[in-house]
């Protein structure tokens, strides 16, 4: 009923003539809100960025990979280590492939440190015995030469792929090591394929230094174990990595035949909890440099609430002559509170204008990676919409309810 | 701040007829105040009524009164009350931005035909600080125009003028009311002020205590001929 007899378009023309003729108060109050805005857009490119860069590490380790480990285990009241353990065997990786719908990939993992040797050259590296899916689920891919396959798992053949480590250590001269023999504790084994590059682990570890083989092989002729230190299975994808993990979990424990009060005698770890973990620490940084740059778009509202407040009080007798050639309370507080959503919203634009910017030159000039997202313009944006509506609307009801007589004789 | 209720008007009664030139007079604490607020429909009387072009104001709301003022009344004050920085066709179209019935076209038609009604369309794009106090008076006598209002009310409109512009505004009142028929109510206590009018009401202490037609209308025109050549050096 009110709103039927107002013309918001001429109120908006009101108010935006009046915002005109203050020009650069109008500006210096919609600073506060444009460092405000570009403040947190550009402190959340800044948090998403990092959070984005720690993801895309972890997801070429393989972001699907789960890893199952022996756990610890009560031996006549003594717990025993991890490693020490020995519960994992081949028939546990078969019982997986065949049982475990969410699981695309799996090899078992057995390894042994020892000396590789090439001729005069020799170099000390881990061996790790696997199967041909291994490099699937590991996103690992040959540089050259060919992956060793099942038949050579079958056949427990003498046959390696090496990493970029082994190679630079063992063959420094730049010869191919393709069809080459070299030896791991004495064991000669043929080259067959040389590993991409993979650089080091978010943990620091050198990802390079090791020599893959088949499992068969290195189980037989160098560890004399059927037993496994970890098996590696990929789950479908990324959000089937929980499901899997019940998989697993429920197949291995009818596997080792455990009953319900027995505590599991492995572990099942994923990808997804590392990132989660990694993820919160950067989560939590985001949320400390929003609520850092928040706090300054608060502030830059409460400068829209004192430039509102003084306005009101400097232009009473104007206010006092809108009501004596018509104007009603309603109009002038919509006047008001327009004027202030025009300065709140315009600070707003600019603002992310500067947070993408600003978010942009940090990234060629500091190098850091950043990651403007909507979801950071658009909730900044409706903060500032707010902001403007909440701290205009007080100032705006102070000027509606202006008597009309004593605002034109107010001096 | 008192709360103590002061009655500034005892029983005032009068009529006020359309094309009429009316001034009401009175020396301060008479009540004359009071009694333009309530004719500009800014008050209430707490008593008795006020009918405006045949409207009882005192069952109005505030919205109301504010939709009266804007379609009824123009006002003109003594301290011209423009907006600054503004120019003076802006400042004259403003009541008609408080009216959604007249269009973006209308009101510049509007305004501009009255400032040609107060002579001073060749000025329509200066800020009031680019206007002498009489311009500005000027200006806001055309504000009071724009809305066709039934009654004109002016405050001291010439308080803050010298003698020559006072009568060149007095000129302007009087050619409104004799060629175009405005109602016009001026509040003043320059008697020499009255003269021009066709009816006096004086006021004193609240009460109206003469009410006089004048049969002899001086004319600002002419008293504004018989003024002495400038004596700007």
């Amino acid at each position: 009923m009110i709103i039927k007899h107002m013309n918001v378009l001429n109120l908006i023309r009101i108010a935006f003539k009046a915002l005109l003729r203050n020009k650069l108060r109008a500006f210096l109050t919609m600073l506060g809100i444009i460092i405000g805005v570009a403040a947190v857009i550009a402190m959340v490119a800044i948090g998403q960025g990092s959070k984005e860069s720690i993801q895309s590490q972890l997801s070429s380790m393989g972001s699907n990979m789960i890893t199952i480990l022996p756990s610890s285990n009560v031996a006549g009241g003594a717990r025993l280590g991890g490693t020490s353990v020995n519960t994992l065997t081949i028939d546990d990786v078969k019982a997986i492939r065949k049982q475990a719908e969410n699981v695309s990939a799996v090899s078992p993992a057995a390894n042994s440190s020892g000396q590789s040797i090439n001729g005069a050259l020799n170099w000390p590296t881990t061996i790790y015995g696997v199967s041909p899916s291994y490099l699937d689920i590991r996103q690992w891919a040959l540089k050259d030469g060919i992956p060793f396959s099942e038949e050579d798992v079958r056949a427990s053949a003498k046959v390696c792929l090496l990493g970029q480590t082994v190679v630079t250590n063992l063959f420094p001269s730049g010869d191919n090591p393709i069809g080459k023999i070299i030896r791991f504790n004495n064991i000669p084994f043929q080259v067959i394929g040389v590993l991409e590059a993979k650089g080091q682990s978010s943990f620091g570890q050198d990802q390079d230094d090791a020599i893959i083989a088949p499992y068969t092989t290195v189980q037989k002729r160098i560890l004399a174990s059927i037993y496994f230190r970890t098996i590696y299975a990929s789950a479908v994808n990324e959000s089937a990595s929980d499901a899997a993990t019940d998989e697993i979990t429920s197949i291995l424990r009818k596997q080792h035949r455990l009953r319900a009060a027995d505590e599991d005698d492995f572990q099942v770890r994923t990808m997804a909890e590392l990132i989660a973990t990694l993820s919160s620490t950067s989560n939590l940084l985001t949320i400390l440099l929003t609520a850092i740059a928040g706090i300054s778009l608060v502030i830059g509202g409460i400068g829209i609430m004192n430039i509102m407040y003084v306005s009101v009080t400097e232009r009473t007798r104007e206010i006092g002559l809108r009501m004596s050639i018509g104007a009603r309370g309603i109009d002038i507080l919509m006047q008001f509170l327009i004027e202030a959503i025009m300065i709140s919203i315009t600070g707003g634009i600019i603002g992310v204008v500067l947070g993408i910017t600003s978010a942009k030159v940090i990234t060629i000039f500091l190098s850091w990676p950043t990651l403007v997202s909507e979801s950071s313009i658009v909730l900044s944006f409706l903060v500032c919409a707010a902001t403007g509506v909440f701290f205009g609307y007080y100032p705006a009801q102070k000027a509606s309810r202006l008597d009309p007589i004593e605002a034109l004789r107010y001096e | 701040m008192g709360t103590e209720i002061v009655r500034a008007l005892k029983g005032v009664t009068f009529d006020v007829f359309a094309g009429e030139f009316i001034t009401i007079m009175g020396s301060s604490g008479s009540g004359k105040t009071t009694l333009l607020n309530i004719l500009g429909c800014l008050d209430k009387p707490t008593e008795g009524t006020y009918l405006l072009d045949g409207v009882n104001i005192g069952q109005l709301s505030r919205n109301e009164l504010a939709q009266l003022r804007n379609r009824k009344i123009g006002f003109v004050f003594q301290s011209y009350n423009l907006l600054p920085r503004t120019s003076a066709l802006e400042n004259v179209e403003l009541p008609l931005l408080y009216n959604m019935e007249i269009s973006h076209e209308d009101r510049r038609k509007k305004a501009i035909h009255s400032l040609e009604a107060v002579k001073l369309a060749e000025r329509m794009d200066h800020t009031p600080n680019q206007l002498s106090g009489g311009q500005q008076q000027r200006v806001a006598i055309a504000r009071a125009l724009v809305n066709e209002p039934v009654m004109i009310l002016a405050d001291e409109a010439t308080g803050n003028l010298d003698t020559r512009t006072s009568y060149e505004i007095m000129a302007l009142m009087q050619e409104l009311n004799r060629e175009q028929g405005k109602t016009i109510v001026f509040v003043t206590h320059e008697p020499d002020i009255a003269a021009f009018s066709s009816r006096t009401v004086m006021l004193r202490d609240g009460k109206v205590v003469k009410d006089t037609k004048n049969e002899n209308v001086r004319s600002a025109k002419e008293a504004l001929a018989s003024l002495p050549v400038s004596d700007d050096y």
